[in-house]
């Protein structure tokens, strides 16, 4: 995997298109056992993120994703802004400018656990945690960009019959169970447009 | 948004509604007057509902005292993009800086009467958290 500035450029336009594509998508989702405003709120997040180009791919890889972690928590105007935002500057305070798979499964591994502590929340309450962390098993296990999306979208999948415990779901109580969490969707989607774009190949 | 001098604990309110955040405050003012450095943010940054990181960080700068500053939130974005802004002040105003687990209007009246006594940020923080219990 090498991230020259062409690929730190190809790597912002293709996680802020696949989030701006499916925002309407994430909205009703968000509809359905939130506040509905998903959708948006990532969306403005990503154009926001979208406007410091070309310069922040002039940046090195640490410091671009640091730089769209904070645009993400100043932006975004939910709590996802927040979450997907330490997620983002997590990595970039622990990658290296040219990471192997080893730096990454480390790097992963600290992003999520901040997160776990930004929402004090765990895998298996229906959040974006709930494909983070399996995803991250993954990759940690040499899968490639294809298993690695693959089990992104499975993981999306397998929040729908879960029960919210956190975040504005947890107020549908039961009522929640039966609907994909937006956040999760969200997720495997950046992660999708990620490694197809890195083209990450197995065990490198 | 306004505030007022005083060395008691400031009450920042944070709405995903700019008005609940404003009326919230107006029944702040009506108990305590000017007594309590007090702002509000309301809405993201394109004046929808929801909460925003740079509109808290102003928040608390407006209502800063030495004694610190009480942050009262409705739901969960507001909470966590408030803990976000804290966790993004300078170090030495960190530490002086609390979130408390209250609602937020009563959270609010009751922690700046509180303040309006001279209380420590501690005191203004668990008497408004006391009103969950």
């Amino acid at each position: 995997m090498t991230l020259d500035r062409a690929n730190r450029e190809k790597l912002v336009r293709a996680l802020a298109g696949t989030v701006i594509e499916h925002a309407d998508e994430l909205t009703s989702l968000d509809r359905a056992i939130g506040d509905g405003d998903h959708g948006l709120n990532m969306k403005r997040g990503f154009e926001a993120v979208l406007a410091t180009l070309p310069d922040i791919a002039d940046k090195s890889l640490p410091e671009m994703l640091k730089a769209i972690g904070m645009t993400l928590v100043m932006k975004v105007g939910g709590a996802s802004g927040p979450l997907v935002g330490t997620f983002f500057m997590e990595l970039g305070k622990a990658l290296p400018e040219q990471p192997a798979r080893a730096d990454l499964v480390a790097a992963t591994d600290r992003a999520i656990n901040a997160v776990k502590a930004r929402g004090r929340s765990e895998p298996g309450q229906k959040t974006l945690l709930d494909v983070l962390v399996p995803v991250q098993t993954v990759l940690a296990n040499g899968g490639d960009a294809r298993a690695i999306a693959a089990e992104a979208a499975r993981a999306a999948d397998r929040t729908a019959p879960m029960l919210a415990i956190r975040g504005r779901a947890s107020f549908l109580g039961e009522r929640s169970i039966g609907h994909m969490d937006p956040g999760s969707r969200s997720a495997s989607l950046l992660i999708g447009a990620a490694v197809t774009t890195l083209e990450f190949e197995a065990n490198t | 948004m306004s505030s007022s001098n005083s060395a008691n604990v400031g009450i920042v309110i944070v709405s995903h509604s700019p008005k609940i955040a404003e009326g919230a405050a107006d029944m702040v003012r009506q108990m305590v007057g000017s007594a309590v450095p007090l702002a509000w943010t309301g809405g993201d940054v394109d004046g929808g509902l929801g909460t925003n990181v740079a509109g808290i960080l102003e928040a608390i700068e407006t209502a800063w005292s030495p004694a610190g500053v009480a942050v009262l939130v409705d739901l969960g974005g507001a909470e966590t993009n408030s803990e976000m802004a804290v966790e993004m002040l300078a170090e030495d105003r960190r530490a002086r800086v609390v979130v408390c687990n209250a609602p937020v209007v009563e959270g609010a009246v009751i922690a700046a009467t509180e303040s309006s006594g001279g209380s420590s940020l501690a005191a203004v923080k668990r008497s408004a958290e006391e009103f969950y219990a």
